[in-house]
């Protein structure tokens, strides 16, 4: 199979590489790139483990052919951190223990993160319904929301 | 096996592409990447077309058109499809609605396909290259259409005369048990003197209610006026049974939530 080259940007830093057509950009991130934070959960779009943000909007990297993300901006948990220092969701994340295996982290992280960049302040609705694609099996939802609550509050504090 | 993609620029050109053998066309990839992930070894060739005009959302004198790579997402952002937002919201969850599009939805089968049963109410217009037929006549013949759906076309609702209903026994995302939408046409005492009913999973693909349909004529939206309507909604069904329900079950309960939907 002839190899493509695919171009985009990651976590503010260019990437180049030569995949084969048909690879999924959850595929080519981790077995290319190197970024391994979004995670393969069920590949059907059911889970949401591996959600990145492809130009602001929460997409699913296992339903995303890496050919079509040419030039785009892809974010994902991997470049949340600054300097060493936690994204105020992944402070609060562990704060309120809301990963137990961790495997669900990184999708949910990036939903909530999309969440907060357009509602700074969101109602505890608004938590639930923008973490509806994403599927844990160990916290039962209620640290997660709380954590995404408890980091929009700081958010704001921050900002204030 | 690996997939081999290839974009074009134009409908035209994809068409002639989609034409070979294996070959599947590539929308938001909610449903063929999903096959091909799931091991579908019958599509070795995917098409796209990048052509911005099939993202278009056009509502002009009540007439609506959507290009059928406008997202679900896209969708709910418009101020004036609100009429068509609980349908639009009743897709996946956020990142899938970011993806998963007007046309692909046509396509979904069973438990899937919930804006499709919205379309079939609405007695919408599927669009290709060089056709335009009824909804009801692209469904029938969807498995073998070869011709690359451009858009679909309606008449915009008012919002009173449309409802919409999805039962899942997650919320606020989960798949379908079944799903309605209905267009009613109503004179000012109430009285239904037009209804077009759309059912989701009772049956590979959206279907009409014609029996329920012709039992409201005539009549206003009480439980009493309505009973002939939900004693005449599973004529012709054949539901759906998957991990989520039965089609015993289906069939049980959608007099129950068409009720419901008609008194709403």
């Amino acid at each position: 199979m002839a190899k493509v080259p695919v171009q985009f940007t990651l976590n503010g830093s260019e990437k180049a590489e030569f995949i084969e057509s048909g690879t999924t950009l959850l595929n080519a991130l981790r077995d290319k790139i190197g970024d391994t934070s979004p995670k393969g959960g069920c590949h059907q779009g059911t889970c949401g483990a591996c959600s990145v943000i492809i130009d602001g909007e929460l997409k699913l990297s296992c339903l995303t052919l890496a050919e079509t993300c040419g030039g785009a901006d892809i974010k994902t948990t991997a470049g949340l951190a600054e300097g060493g220092v936690l994204h105020p969701l992944q402070r609060a994340f562990l704060d309120a223990f809301a990963t137990q295996c961790g495997f669900c982290t990184p999708g949910m992280i990036m939903a909530a993160k999309v969440l907060l960049d357009r509602t700074p302040n969101p109602s505890r609705e608004e938590v639930v319904e923008a973490l509806s694609g994403n599927i844990c099996r160990c916290t039962g939802y209620e640290p997660i929301i709380q954590a995404v609550l408890t980091a929009a509050r700081a958010s704001s504090q921050n900002a204030a | 096996m690996s997939l081999a993609l290839r974009s074009f620029s134009t409908v035209k050109d994809a068409n002639a592409a989609l034409q070979a053998a294996g070959t599947r066309y590539l929308g938001g990839g909610t449903l063929v990447v999903r096959a091909a992930n799931e091991g579908d070894v019958s599509v070795s060739s995917l098409v796209r077309v990048t052509d911005p005009g099939l993202s278009r959302i056009a509502v002009s004198g009540g007439d609506v058109r959507l290009g059928a790579s406008v997202t679900m997402a896209a969708i709910l952002r418009h101020p004036e499809l609100t009429a068509l937002a609980p349908a639009a919201r009743a897709v996946g969850g956020p990142a899938i609605r970011n993806m998963a599009t007007v046309g692909g939805n046509l396509f979904a089968p069973a438990p899937y396909g919930d804006f499709a049963v919205a379309l079939l109410a609405l007695d919408a217009t599927v669009i290709t290259e060089d056709s335009e037929m009824p909804i009801e006549t692209f469904l029938a013949g969807r498995d073998t259409s070869r011709a690359i759906v451009t858009a679909v076309g309606f008449s915009l609702p008012k919002a009173e005369s449309f409802r919409f209903l999805k039962v899942s026994r997650v919320k606020p995302k989960g798949v379908s048990v079944l799903s309605i939408a209905a267009l009613l046409e109503r004179t000012v005492d109430g009285t239904v003197t037009a209804a077009r009913i759309a059912l989701g999973c009772m049956a590979d693909r959206p279907m009409r209610a014609t029996a329920a349909e012709k039992a409201l004529l005539g009549c206003k939206l009480t439980r009493q006026e309505i009973a002939p309507a939900l004693a005449a909604a599973g004529e012709g069904i054949a539901p759906i049974t998957d991990p989520i329900a039965s089609a015993w079950y289906r069939a049980e309960v959608l007099p129950v939530h068409l009720g419901r939907l008609l008194l709403s």
